[in-house]
């Protein structure tokens, strides 16, 4: 096992680093894991079978590539931007999500660890990591705060029947943050064993870095697409932020690319009072919560916020420690959408264009019936559907008094 | 006071600060300290305490829940160095609350009341720069964990930069208490003394006098946490103070 250990020298370069944020705050239990997980997954990384064989799941098992679809409608009713819609609600699961749970399922694999265990907000990333652990043969615990359970009971279901075993968190505020706690509360207590598949490009080095790395996938694919259908790269991509992973594997193909706006939409919830939002970039300062240091919601003795979102996959206190840094360089740009918001834009996609997206991704969609009428008609906007809103009917029928 | 294990064996006992009260907390550290406690932590309340099994996550509930803030936590350190000159007194907390309240007002402010060491949970020595420059130029002993996953060479790292005594967790999981003791600790101990002189306390799972005098025979002291933290949930604030030194006279079987 490789590691370097330089604390006191001040010069020394520290892992896992975005500018400032990232880096690694962690029982020192969790450290040899870390440390392992970091050096195995660098030699999966560069190994041409690992990635050939995680490349034919993604196209042949979990559906890539997902189209760059051409919202006509969507487009001729706002008038503005041309809109294209990268569709990775149509992977298998119904989410990005996939993309990092066979990314890490297979390295799981390699390293031979043979429980698995994750959090879930939504319950994307756990029926993803479900229907890994039953590709692959491997045990599967899903912690999920009851909040979460009682909103998105489909998913649920769907992790039970995939073979998962779904253990409900009641402390905190019973959402995503309390699922993460709780992760790694086994995890520390089953480290020797357990392989812990981190949903969003969150936590300790190396997890945000491994978790954008497998969702690059749609920026890679973004930029390939637009290439080819339009010939030049898109004026803005759009896609909302809870952790910010399917935004940070969007956004990091272009992050070169200067003249590509980039913007993350967060959480509005349903006020801009602590504790009604998930707006971190709206009242959160830097700390550090669950192993990173980044943007979070706090008050001012440092405990951490309770949150709102109507969307369970953004309702979260702090954000993936790379979209700090894009946010403090001003690279990426932070905006947000209510609850309202994203409710109003789930009906104005589906009667567009017939596509139902998750409450998550209607954030960024919300963001685009803003932005895109105050854009020429030259111009071009990408948003990234992360998810496909199936599992959000039961809030959907309450919420729109369907 | 530099940290000093006199009694044999020598007990760490941890309390959460703010659980039932701030003034419970003064009276229940000035209790154990006097039933023989060589070093008191006291557990600074947060919001998502990671680390920690049932026990210490309902207290640390109950404290925010009553708003115990660093700020007052110090104070507290404060009232008990006054009433108690010579025990060992270590800040144990998660590091956002020392971030939010600051790092170098942290160390002053801790320090001035007369802390001796600091326990950052979530700090690993990698990260520890900047920490372990403000420990130093304050002089308060930087105490981290060492785990039985750790390897030697973090263990080296991990004893070059403590200070005050060196807290090995018995066995890999979250604080709270256990039938039995593991055989980790042993080895463990045996592999930190390699590196270090310090005294090692060992902790996790420590809940009776079997534990602490098997502890004790490799180990400097034990530290007891959830243990006693599920008495102080038990008891009423007046009845305490009276049941942890009691309790504690009983660890060491006198």
């Amino acid at each position: 096992m490789a590691s370097t250990i330089h604390p006191a020298d001040p010069t020394a370069p520290r892992a896992g680093r975005f500018g400032a944020y990232g880096g690694r705050y962690v029982p020192e239990t969790l450290m040899a894991a870390l440390t392992e997980l970091e050096h195995e997954y660098e030699i999966a990384r560069n190994d041409p079978a690992f990635q050939a064989e995680l490349t034919d799941l993604l196209n042949n098992y979990a559906g890539r590539p997902t189209p760059l679809y051409y919202a006509k409608r969507l487009t001729e009713s706002l008038g503005g931007a041309k809109i294209y819609i990268k569709r990775e609600d149509l992977l298998h699961t119904g989410a990005h999500k996939i993309n990092n749970a066979l990314g890490q399922g297979l390295l799981a694999k390699r390293m031979g660890k043979k429980r698995i265990i994750a959090e879930t907000g939504a319950g994307q990333h756990g029926v993803a990591t479900a229907t890994v652990c039953a590709l692959l043969g491997l045990e599967c615990v899903v912690y999920m705060g009851e909040v979460d359970m009682a909103r998105q009971e489909l998913n649920v279901m769907r992790m039970k029947l995939l073979g998962a075993e779904v253990r409900g968190v009641a402390a905190g505020s019973r959402t995503l943050k309390d699922a993460i706690s709780e992760a790694m509360r086994d995890w520390v207590t089953n480290v020797l064993t357990t392989f812990y598949i981190l949903g969003s490009a969150l936590g300790a080095h190396p997890y945000p870095t491994m978790v954008r790395d497998f969702q690059r996938v749609i920026g890679k694919e973004i930029k390939e697409q637009i290439l080819a259908k339009e010939g030049r790269l898109p004026n803005t991509i759009v896609a909302c932020v809870g952790g910010g992973s399917n935004a940070i594997g969007a956004f990091y193909d272009f992050i070169n690319d200067k003249q590509v706006r980039l913007i993350g939409v967060e959480a509005g919830g349903r006020g801009t009072g602590l504790g009604e939002h998930a707006a971190r970039f709206q009242g959160g300062v830097p700390g550090v919560l669950q192993g990173t240091y980044s943007y979070v919601l706090q008050d001012e003795n440092g405990q951490i916020s309770l949150t709102h979102s109507v969307s369970a996959g953004l309702d979260y206190a702090s954000v993936g420690p790379e979209h700090a840094e894009l946010h403090d360089t001003g690279r990426a740009e932070y905006t947000s959408v209510d609850d309202a918001g994203a409710l109003d834009a789930v009906v104005k996609l589906a009667r567009t264009e017939g596509i139902l997206p998750a409450l998550e991704s209607a954030h960024a969609v919300a963001e685009v019936l803003r932005i895109a009428p105050t854009m020429p008609k030259h111009e071009i906007l990408v948003v990234n559907l992360s998810g496909r809103g199936d599992k959000d009917m039961g809030i959907l029928v309450n919420e729109l008094k369907l | 006071m530099p940290i000093r294990f006199d009694h044999k064996p020598g007990l760490v006992v941890y309390l959460t600060a703010g659980d039932p009260s701030l003034d419970a907390t003064r009276e229940i550290a000035i209790a154990a300290i006097d039933a023989g406690a060589d070093v008191i932590e006291l557990g600074v309340p947060f919001s998502d305490p990671l680390a920690d099994g049932p026990v210490i996550q309902r207290a640390m509930e109950r404290a925010v829940a009553k708003g115990t803030s660093l700020a007052d936590v110090i104070g507290v350190a404060k009232q008990i160095r006054a009433a108690r000159p010579n025990a060992g007194l270590v800040i144990f907390s998660y590091l956002n609350p020392i971030l939010r309240y600051g790092l170098k007002k942290f160390a002053d402010d801790a320090k001035a009341a007369g802390a001796d060491g600091v326990l950052a949970t979530d700090m690993i020595v990698e990260e520890a720069t900047e920490y372990l420059a403000e420990m130093d130029r304050v002089g308060l002993a930087p105490v981290f964990l060492a785990a039985p996953t750790s390897p030697d060479e973090r263990l080296e790292a991990i004893a070059k930069h403590s200070k005050g005594f060196i807290y090995a967790i018995s066995r890999a999981g979250v604080t709270g208490t256990q039938q039995s003791m593991t055989g980790d600790a042993t080895s463990l101990v045996e592999r930190i003394r390699r590196w270090s002189k310090l005294p090692v306390a060992v902790g996790f799972g420590i809940s009776n006098a079997d534990h602490v005098a098997q502890v004790t025979e490799f180990a400097d002291a034990a530290v007891v946490g959830s243990a006693i933290v599920e008495l102080v949930e038990r008891s009423t604030p007046e009845s305490a103070p009276g049941a942890v030194a009691r309790f504690i006279k009983g660890l060491r079987r006198e």
